[in-house]
């Protein structure tokens, strides 16, 4: 299991330094690309439309991205954008076949440098194999051959000239994602608390030796499998509100183990538990929220902005708008979204506190998963997250916080529930009231009870 | 005497172990396991599904109560094959070859259960070949796919062509879904129809067997 996390204090504890662009521990790049330095960085992210990957296909899926990645670069330059970042998110074959996933990352790479050496662009790419490890069931984890052909890509990514290498983490879904669906809060404990954290501390250990062969930044994870998934229910009105706004919190011990490893940031865009991993780690995150409606729905779409220090649109088709492609047209908009939030920053600190505000107020008291992500709200919880040793310390604190901070805002009327979330929240005070103190009686309690055709627990360094 | 409406109501309320006893108590006093499941459990699902759709149930609620039909249905099932009494139709369920994603496959098995449907469950990155055996062997009423990437979406179309190569397409109706699935899409690859939730899914497929 991961050792005992040191006691520390928050790396950002005054709430009028925890804004937009600015973080203790930036990070630089290749091609003079600063994240964290003062000022807001788009993230632009893309993806294929409609094409089976296949041999067959594969020249013309390596045109789609020349294509759009030139046509981003250009817009670029167009826009004046000061830096940017691309995030090459691979699809499951381009992982399973490492050769296309080069493939991919040297057009981006070769365009990139080319555009800074003609135009002074500073761009930087962040690679992010998929997790294909869930692949099997019951998933792998440590072994086989989904797993080594993810190591496979870390390497020759890394190799390639990858900026960044990052990934959206899968250990512990196959036991978290029908707790989802039935409102299970004890074993989404389990998953993020017991199971999430184990896979982090192995997978990112990997990463950071990988990231080591070359120049390249380990950056960050999400907890995109557990909380998005949740999210993305509770937007449908599948699951409750509340439910999913505890299950983002408790995200957040098993996202600290990957820089507690060596990840240097910034975290992945679609990890909305991202302001407490800046909060407690300092180092920059990237967001998403209303630019990323082309990939889901959300009930963030301003606070996810609020500290952000990449503004991200998670994933677009490439698919031809009245305008132009939509990844151009969603450059354009995170680089209008980066240049206001610099331009406040740019005028006055106040000024750009002013701006954070009205981003948090616009959005925190209509729905519970953006009241959790009020600045003050979460140096409030993270203030006890850090006061935990280990991860499922953290995350039983993080749960018992997280609920009192929701009652308390909805009686005080910060916060606006309607009757059936109230009785979501009713329904799950008991719940983690009753979380053992010993994450050993909490695995003593769960394992007799999942189901082994779906999980391993060796997978994760547990003994049956 | 067993109060059928206890019944309706350890469903509603997904009380499992209920609904379970319940049924026990109806078997042993000689009720027709066809009267309860008519009069009782697929109403109290109908009800469930009303209350979901009208916003007063999330999906837990759903599936609790789903497990509980599920407990009164074992114990009657036996019965209902004794008697001749058959599940109001049969579908072959599967996320298609490439995807993963299992959580709305899910959902609308456990909706298309407990509104009376027999389910076979072909899980995540099914073979085409798997739903072409379904409609063969096990004679399933109704195909319904899953998919939510776009990359993978024209695995439903493989499904589609595998079922009538193997001779096989009109006895089975297709339905799809997932995020990335439209009505257009759905029409431009022959299936026969689309529903964009789970409780239209089961809607669908009673459209589809003539019991809607």
């Amino acid at each position: 299991m991961p050792g005992p996390v040191a006691k520390s204090p928050l790396s950002i504890q005054d709430l009028d330094q925890f804004i937009y662009g600015s973080t203790p521990n930036p990070v630089h790049c290749r091609r003079g690309v600063e994240i964290g330095t003062g000022t807001v960085v788009p993230e632009i992210n893309f993806t294929l439309p409609p094409i089976e990957i296949n041999e067959s296909t594969w020249s013309e899926i390596q045109g789609i991205y020349r294509e759009t990645i030139d046509s981003i670069c250009q817009r670029a330059v167009a826009l004046e954008v000061p830096s940017f970042l691309v995030e090459f998110e691979t699809l499951p074959p381009m992982t399973v076949n490492p050769d296309w996933g080069v493939d991919i990352t040297r057009i981006l790479v070769e365009t990139l440098d080319r555009y800074h050496d003609q135009y002074g662009l500073k761009g930087a790419l962040r690679l992010t194999p998929n997790d294909n490890r869930d692949h099997e069931r019951p998933p792998l984890m440590r072994r086989g051959r989904y797993w080594e052909k993810m190591v496979e890509l870390f390497e020759r990514g890394v190799a390639e000239g990858a900026d960044m290498l990052a990934i959206e983490s899968t250990g512990g879904k196959e036991v978290c994602d029908d707790a989802l669906m039935t409102g299970d809060l004890k074993t989404v404990v389990f998953a993020l608390g017991v199971l999430s954290p184990r896979d982090m501390e192995f997978l990112w250990k990997e990463m950071v030796r990988a990231c080591g062969q070359g120049e390249t930044i380990p950056s960050g994870d999400t907890a995109c499998g557990f909380a998005n998934t949740a999210m993305a229910l509770a937007d449908q009105n599948l699951i409750s509100r509340v439910f999913a706004a505890i299950v983002r919190v408790l995200s957040v011990p098993r996202n600290l183990v990957a820089y507690e490893v060596g990840a240097l940031g910034p975290s992945k865009d679609c990890a909305y538990e991202g302001p407490y991993v800046k909060a407690i780690t300092g180092v920059p995150i990237s967001m998403e929220g209303k630019t990323s409606a082309c990939a889901h729905l959300t009930h963030m779409g301003n606070i996810a902005q609020a500290v952000c220090d990449c503004w991200s649109n998670e994933s677009v088709q490439a698919v031809r708008l009245l305008s132009a492609s939509a990844p151009i047209a969603y450059l354009e908009q995170l680089a209008y979204d980066c240049r206001l939030m610099n331009t406040a920053s740019a005028h006055s600190s106040e000024d750009a506190i002013r701006l954070r505000d009205w981003l948090v107020e616009s959005d925190a008291s209509l729905d519970p998963q953006a009241y959790v992500l009020r600045p003050d709200v979460v140096l409030r919880i993270s203030k006890e997250i850090v006061e935990e040793e280990t991860p499922y310390g953290q995350v039983r604190r993080a749960a018992q916080c997280t609920f009192q901070e929701l009652k308390r805002a909805n009686e005080n009327g910060l916060l606006h529930l309607p009757k059936r979330e109230q009785k979501w929240l009713n329904r799950l005070e008991p719940v983690i009231q009753e979380l053992p103190e010993s994450e050993a009686d909490l695995i003593e309690e769960m394992l007799p009870n999942l189901d082994r055709s779906r999980f391993l627990p060796e997978e994760y360094g547990l003994s049956v | 005497m067993v109060d059928k409406k206890a019944l309706y109501q350890a469903i509603l309320e997904g009380d499992a172990n209920q609904s379970k006893s319940l049924a026990e108590e109806a078997v042993k006093e000689g009720v027709d396991p066809k009267s309860l499941l008519d009069e009782s459990m697929i109403p109290a699902m109908d009800e469930v599904g009303r209350l979901f759709e009208s916003d007063e149930y999330f999906v837990p609620e759903l599936l609790i109560a789903a497990r509980a039909m599920r407990s009164a249905l074992e114990v009657i099932k036996p019965l209902l094959a004794e008697t001749g009494a058959k599940p109001v139709g049969s579908v072959a369920i599967g996320t298609v070859k490439g995807d993963l994603h299992d959580i709305g496959k899910n959902l609308v098995a456990a909706m298309l259960e407990g509104g009376g449907f027999e389910i076979v469950d072909l899980g995540v990155d099914a073979d085409p070949a798997l739903f072409v055996s379904a409609v063969k062997e096990k004679g399933v009423n109704v195909v319904a796919l899953s998919a939510l990437l776009t990359t993978t979406m024209p695995g439903m179309k493989k499904v589609i062509e595998e079922l009538e190569s193997a001779g096989v397409r009109g006895q089975t109706k297709v339905m799809v879904g997932g995020a990335p699935v439209t009505q257009r899409f759905a029409e431009e690859i022959g299936a026969d129809g689309y529903s964009a939730s789970a409780t239209g899914a089961v809607a669908l497929a009673r459209q589809f067997i003539g019991a809607a």
